[in-house]
Order: structure tokens, then sequence, then C-alpha cells
């Protein structure tokens, strides 16, 4: 049927003729062999949740061990293969998915295209990062060796040489480790490759570089990044196979290996992957803030440059995370001056945001509330990372609670709260119905409440001497209060978690209908019906400026008169 | 003062029968704490030594300086949310569009990039200045090498070895004298980090690392291995103990002393060699010469057992023989299998190695 509230295409009708919904095999069906980038993006996503929720559950009981000293609740050999199990999830298959669904979904509804460049590659994509997952936790069940050895890798998710060496680790959770990131690696590098080909081939009419939105910028600096950075990491996996299984020893100290070199790979892609992570979390905040504070984004080509200087300046900074392992002096005096200078285009991003909220009219939905919490908190991680990057400040705080600290409070305050706004923005594009508001706002307290309780707290017993990846410690340390503060936090964000599954649930039946463009917003997506149909837009958009729907309902005032 | 902890764990027989009774019972449930050592909260702002206070005043001046600027933009924000907010939610009319300034712009980038100057000169100092410290010859040299769970420190110079409880002197206005370890390991990746005295240094095969400090307090500062190196990492502790020059020469002179035979125990002795004790353990002057374990040449000068896991008590010692599991799960020192007497034995031979 023709929809005639569209703004674009409204008079074309491209209604399939006799579309029914078949039956529930078929249904499924047609989601295991789609090529269409809003059904991949929403299985990245549902993907991403599941896994939020099993990391989330490693976590609470990783909390309960810890939350009283001398804890008998878990084994030490359990405790560290679930603290594995968690870093690894939450970074390989729940972060990246998640960037990766977001991406999949917006970038050819924002450049106004009709799917990726390559939908079949996307569909590959998606299903070799799905085995990743299931390499991942079959761990569980296939990883056992000999004497014991083995189950699910316990060998924290740096995976650091030589312990992950034959030698140190027998059975196969190595393995499982090492092929769940080698395959799940693929299908991040395929869709990296796409969103590049999509955002450098696909843009409709009249949508140049600079008038893409900000969240296509910015997803394109990441994919670039994820080519640079996933490479060394699965060539790391591949070179560690080796060893363990065709007599290499690039690893393996005992005959001469370097346990530096591995360091060195893991980090060239470890620290590159936090910005993969963050700058897609940039991005939501990108379009969230303007729409809601009701301005345009304040210094756009300033944010383009800036986006791109972290892309680079992020892949020299990867050895601040080594600064205990005896590099030479000019050395860590290098990184610490990289790492200083990634602060500068991060700080000029929290600025612009700031400035996009400077004499707007600041609506504070959901959304917004997330992604206003999310500048305090990224504020503040930045700030503990300055303290990090001090060389010789960082030998007392490395592998500390401080550190743990300071990551969550980049993983989950800056990157989760973005996305958690991200779903509450999107989710009517995607479902077409709102997500209740009353709930949203119940899950934004809670968490936020949680959050702080955790992550603020766990600051403090990394300066009172705590390591992490330690399984229980002695009374009388002058640590037990601080983690009981933390895992209190932990169960109350896990509260909210839940709050939020069950909004998502409850809002796709009881939702009110969302309408194309509930949020009076002006990036192209909010220009075709929600859910968007297969094809996206009944006919091609034209855009003459960065903000398309704002020019359509401003023709007194359009954008592309300013730029 | 570190004399005063030597006396606190002697032993008090009826505590300890008490104590043998409750783990034996308890025998099911592993890991249960055995142990009465008295712990310290290893802070990074208790310092006690050159290194460590300079990275203390180091961090405050870093704290100081993301505190401003915390303060300046997080007021910036509040600002922003409180005067800004949508007062009536029917007026849906848009404020001005201001789509940037490249004056604005330059300055939120000129103003960082200094302070990141800043910041990196006065840490390239502080970096420098420890980093690349000049180790006098009259430097006290250990050689510090991690094991999966606990700590060898090989005093080359005096020709002895120890474990899990390093001894280092005193250092003063009148007599400086530099502490310098070499650290190595003999498996996979571990951390030597005493708060009070450095930050951490990663112990790593095939490489040595460097660390030094200058003690300026007598007493014991604990810290832990700060690497995942395993299943006991949590419990791979490590205690220090900064001694006045005389105190530390004679400790010293203990170490160097071959290990004490007291014919008391000669049937304990006996024992201890027939076993393969004798495949990882090292008591100088005996046919024990494995090196996989700790050197127990003089284990009764020690305080902890198990890498400070326990208290070097004679309960806790038959406890640790007789199931090491119990005490520290994940050990590497097997349960040998003996018969109470045996361990009993044992336990009295060891006990004379003072």
């Amino acid at each position: 049927m023709a929809d005639s509230t569209l703004p674009i295409g409204s008079a074309i009708d491209l209604t399939p003729p006799g579309e029914t919904y078949g039956t529930w095999l078929e249904q499924v069906h047609s989601w295991v062999v789609t090529v269409d980038h809003k059904k991949l993006g929403m299985m990245y996503m549902a993907y991403a949740l599941v896994f939020l929720l099993v990391g989330g559950f490693e976590a609470i009981l990783l909390r309960i061990q810890l939350a009283v000293p001398h804890n008998n609740f878990l084994s030490p050999e359990v405790f560290n293969r679930i603290f594995t199990m968690h870093g690894t999830t939450m970074v390989f298959l729940m972060g990246m998915p998640l960037i990766i669904g977001f991406a999949n979904y917006l970038v050819p509804l924002m450049v106004g295209a009709r799917d990726m460049a390559f939908p079949r590659l996307n569909a590959f994509s998606f299903w070799m990062t799905a085995l990743g997952g299931l390499f991942l936790y079959y761990s569980f069940i296939g990883g056992v060796g000999l004497q014991g050895a083995g189950s699910a890798p316990d060998f924290t998710w740096w995976g650091y040489a030589p312990y992950t060496e034959r030698a140190f680790s027998r059975g196969h959770s190595a393995d499982y480790w090492a092929l769940a990131l080698i395959v799940s690696g693929f299908g991040t590098i395929g869709a990296a490759v796409n969103i590049i080909a999509t955002t450098l081939c696909m843009r409709c009419k009249g949508m140049t570089l600079f008038r893409m939105p900000l969240l296509v910028w910015l997803n394109l600096v990441v994919a670039g990044m994820i080519l640079v950075t996933i490479s060394p990491l699965t060539a790391a996996q591949i070179m560690l196979e080796i060893d363990r299984y065709l007599g290499g020893h690039f690893f393996d100290s005992q005959a001469g290996g370097q346990p530096v070199l591995w360091m060195h790979f893991f980090w060239i892609f470890g620290h590159p992957e936090v910005y993969v992570l963050v700058l897609p979390a940039f991005a939501i905040a990108n379009e969230v803030i303007p729409v809601f504070s009701r301005k345009a984004i304040f210094g756009y080509p300033a944010m383009v440059a800036a986006s791109a200087g972290i892309g680079l300046i992020s892949l020299s900074v990867w050895a601040h995370h080594m600064f205990t392992v005896g590099m030479p002096s000019a050395a860590n005096a290098f990184f610490v001056l990289s790492t200083g200078l990634v602060g500068v285009p991060t700080g000029i991003k929290i600025f612009n945001w700031i400035a996009t909220m400077w004499g707007g009219k600041i609506r504070f939905a959901t959304p917004m509330l997330f992604c206003t919490a999310f500048v305090v908190q990224f504020l503040f991680a930045g700030l503990t990372g300055i303290m990090l990057s001090v060389a010789p400040w960082n030998w007392q705080l490395h592998n500390s609670y401080f550190v743990i600290a300071h990551f969550h409070y980049v993983l989950v305050g800056a990157i989760v709260f973005c996305f958690l706004g991200g779903f509450y923005y999107w989710y009517p594009k995607m479902i077409g119905r709102m997500l209740d508001e009353r709930l949203g706002k119940w899950h934004f307290w809670l968490f936020v409440l949680g959050f702080h309780m955790t992550f603020d707290f766990m600051h403090i017993p990394g300066l009172l001497g705590m390591p992490r990846w330690i399984y229980t410690y002695e009374p009388g340390r002058g640590w037990e209060i601080w983690n009981m503060i933390v895992s209190v936090g932990g169960i109350i964000q896990a509260v909210a978690t839940l709050i939020f599954v069950y909004n998502l649930v409850y809002s796709y039946f009881k939702g009110p209908e969302a309408g194309p463009d509930p949020w009076d917003a002006w990036t192209l997506e909010w220009a075709t019906s929600s859910p968007p149909p297969e094809y996206n837009f009944a006919s091609e958009p034209v855009v003459a400026s960065r903000r398309p729907l704002w020019d359509l309902k401003h023709p007194e005032d359009p954008d592309s008169r300013y730029e | 003062m570190s004399r005063r902890w030597l006396q606190a764990s002697e032993p008090r027989q009826a505590a300890y029968a008490l104590l043998l009774l409750l783990s034996c019972a308890g025998h099911a449930a592993w890991g249960a704490p055995t142990d009465q050592v008295v712990y310290q909260t290893p802070s990074i702002y208790q310092t006690h030594s050159g290194p460590a206070r300079m990275i203390e005043h180091l961090s405050f001046f870093v704290i100081e300086l993301t505190a401003a600027i915390f303060i300046v933009v997080a007021s910036l924000l509040v600002y922003v949310i409180v005067r800004y907010r949508q007062r009536d939610p029917n007026d849906d009319s848009e404020p001005p569009q201001i789509y940037g300034s490249t004056q604005i712009e330059l300055a939120w980038t000129v103003i960082p990039i200094l302070i990141v100057v800043v910041l990196f000169l006065t840490t390239a100092r502080i970096l420098f200045a420890i980093q690349d410290q000049k180790m006098p010859a009259a430097a006290i040299d250990a050689d510090v090498i991690g094991h999966q769970y606990w700590w060898e420190f090989r005093y080359s110079k005096f020709g002895f070895t120890t474990a899990n409880e390093l001894h280092v002197p005193l250092s003063s206005e009148q007599a400086p004298m530099i502490t310098s370890l070499n650290l190595l390991s003999a498996d996979v990746d571990h951390s030597f980090w005493v708060p009070a005295l450095f930050g951490k240094i990663d112990s790593i095969p095939n490489q040595v690392n460097h660390m030094w400090f200058n003690p300026d307090k007598a007493g014991l500062y604990v810290g832990q291995c700060a690497q995942f190196c395993g299943v006991q990492h949590a419990k791979m502790l490590l205690r220090v103990y900064v001694q006045t020059p005389e105190e530390f020469a004679a400790w010293v002179k203990n170490q160097r002393q071959p290990s004490v035979q007291d014919p008391a125990v000669a049937d304990g002795r006996q024992l201890f060699e027939s076993q393969a004790c004798i495949s990882c353990h090292v008591v100088r002057g005996t046919a024990a010469q494995g090196k996989f374990g700790p050197d127990l040449t003089h284990f009764m000068s020690r305080d902890t057992l198990a890498s400070g896991a326990a208290d070097n008590t004679p309960a806790n010692l038959r406890l640790w023989i007789k199931d090491p599991d119990y005490v520290k799960p994940g050990s590497l020192m097997p349960a040998m299998q003996l018969s109470d007497e045996q361990i009993d034995k044992i336990a009295a031979y060891l006990t004379t190695l003072k």
C-alpha cells in the first residue's frame, strides 16, 4: 500500500501481491536464509543480547564469590573459567555483534541504500560470528583433556602465552577459544569490508561523504580499524595453534619462544578494539543528542576529523597495556605521549556534545537519559584513563581493581549506556512500536544506581592493592566492605537489565504504534515506514544536506543553505 | 619491627591442636581458612621507598589535574542540562540552529594539547628518574624467580636461595642502600607487586626485568602476584621484610649456613630423603637437591607456608604435608599419601631447619 504519511516515495505502492506471513516454520526459514541487512542486523542484536545475559550471569557468579573474603561459592578452577568466559563473551560475543548489528541495520538506511553492498557476504559474516560463539561455549563440554584438565578456557581473555601453550593448558579449551576468535574474527572482517563498501559505493543521490550522518562516518572509521586490528589477532591465534599442534615455538618459552611477542600481537588488536567498540557508541550519541536537543550537531567537520584522528592515533597506543613488561624507558615514554594524545580528539567530542546541547531544548526521553549519563561517565572514564597512561603510576595501578573499574566504566558506562539509548531510540523503527517509557525510566535509574555502586567503588580496592583475577582474598585486608558494595551494585544492574528485557518483549506486543518518525528526527531512516519494507525506500531518496528531513520539515530554512 | 612479626607466630599448642581438629573435621570442604597470618592493606598510598614515593607524588599531581578537568567539564554539562532542558512539553518551536565555530573548536583542541604536553613532561621526568637509575656496586642484588604459585629468591652474591619471604636492608640518609631485583620466571608470566616499595614489574620467561627500591622504614610489607598465572594465582602472596643493616646481616649469616643437622630427628630426615620430597626441594648439605619447589634449608626462618597461604606452625605444616590441596587448592605440591606417623616425623625434621 502507498503510505501518504511518508515524506519520501509516499505515492508509490510496492507492496508485493498476496503477501502472507506463512507458517511458523516458513517464518524461521525466512530468517535463516535472509540476506536482508535489517533482519541480519536484528539477528546480530538478538545474538548480542543473549550473550549479554550469559556474560552478565557469569559476572554475577564472580561477584557472589568475591562479595566476602574466603568464600567457597566457586572453586578457583571454576572462578578462573568463569572470568575468562565473561571477558571473552562480553568483548567478542556481545560487544562486536552489537556494534555490527547496529551498523548493519542503520548504515544502509541512513545512506538511502536498499541493502548493504554485499548482502550474501553479510549473511555469511553473521553465521560465522554465530559459529564462533558456539565454538567458545562448546568448550564447556568439548574442551576436557587428560587428567581432568580443560573444560572452558581459564587463562583470562588476554590468553597470555605461555599459559595457553600445551605445557600449561592441557585439554582443548585453548583450541576452542582460539577457533572461536578466528571464526568470529572472519565474520567481523567480512562485516567491516561490507560497511566500507556500502558507505563508499551505495550512497543515494546528493549524499556526498560530508553529508553522511555522523553515525555512518564513525562506522566507516570503525570498519577500517577492524581490518587493521582483527588481522593481527587472527594471525596470533593461528600461530598459537601452530605452537600447540605443529611444533611451532612462537610463544613457547620452553623452546625459546617469546611471550612478549604474544602481548604485542594481542594489544595491537586489544587497544584499538576498545575504540572499535566505543566509536559506534559515540556514533549513537551523535544521532541521539542532536535530535533530543533539537539542534544540529555542533562542529560536524571537527567530529569527523576527531573520529578519524582517534582511529589513527589509537593504532599507536597499544603498549600502554605493557608498561610493566620491561620495555625500555624511551618506549614507555613514547606510549605515555601517544596515549595522552588520543585523549585530545576524544575531548573534542565531549565538548562538541555539550555545545550541541547548549542553547537547545533538551527533551529527556529515555534515549537521551542514557546518552547524557554516557557523557558524564565517559568523561570520568577518560580521566581515569589519563591516570593509567602515566607509566610510573601505571606500575601501581596495572592489573589492579582500579583498571577493572576504569575499563568497565568505558565498556558499561559509555558503550552499554549508549547502546541502551540506541535500543530505546531505534526500537520503534525496527519493530514499529515504542518501548514503554515508564519501564524505560525504571530501567535507566536502577541501572545508573547499580552501575555507580559497582564501578565507582571498584576503584578503591585497586588503590588498596587488590589485584585482578584472584578468586578470593584474606579477611583483614581492608577490601571486604568495598567488594560487598560492588557485588550489591552488580545485582541491582542485573535487575535493571531484566526490566529492559521485559520491556523489549512487552512492548513488542503492547507498545504504542510508533509511526515512521516518532522522535521528529532528521536522518533518512525516519523517512520510511516502521519497520521499513525489505526494499527500504520506495524511491531512491535525494538529499541536499546532512539533515534531509529537517529540510523537508523546514523548507523556509533548510540546512542546505548553510553547508 | 620484624622481630615482633616473628614473635607473633610463636606456637600456641592448644590453639593449633584445636585448629587441626577443626580442619580435619572440615576436610570435605576444600580451601577453608587455616591461617592466622597477620594481613595488612597493601595500599599504594602508604609508601616506604624512594621510587614508590615519587610515584605517589606524581599521582597526586595527576589527580589534581584530572579533577580540575572533571569539575570544569561536568559543571558545564550540569549547567546545560539544567538551563536548556525543555520546560513546556507542548512548545514545539525549534531553537536556533548553530552549526559550529572554528575558533571554539581550535580553543578546545589547543588547550588539551597543552595539558597533554605538561602531563607528558612531568611523567617522563619521573619515568626516566626511576627506570634509568644506575645501580651502585654496593646494591643488594637478588634474583626473583616466579614459579607457579610461589616465589624463589636467589641472593647470588651471598650464595643462598630462599623462598616467598624477601629480606632486604633498610636504607637511610646516612647509609643509603638500594635493593636491586632481577625478575625472571620459571614457567608462565607473573608480576612482582609490593605497593609500599615499588609498582609492579612482570616476571616473564626468557626475559630479565629489573626493579629497585630503597626502603626507608623497617617492617613487613605485603603484596602478591599481579599477573594471572594459574589456578592459585590468588594465593601467590609476597612478604618483604625490611630490616636494619645489622638484622639483615644476621639473617644473611644464618641463611648462608648449611642446614642444621639435629640427631634427634635423624629418622625424620631419613624418611624425608627416602620420599619424593627431595625431587623438588633443596636442603643444603643433604641429599635433597630438587629445584622445582622452594628451598627448605632454613625453612623455620620463614613465617609462612605455601607462599603466605598459612602461618608456619607445626599444625599447619602437618596439614600442608598431608594434603596441600586443602591449604591451597591447585598447589603443585602433591599429597604424598603418608601415614600420620610419617608426617609427624617429617614435620619434626623440618621444624629443626632453623
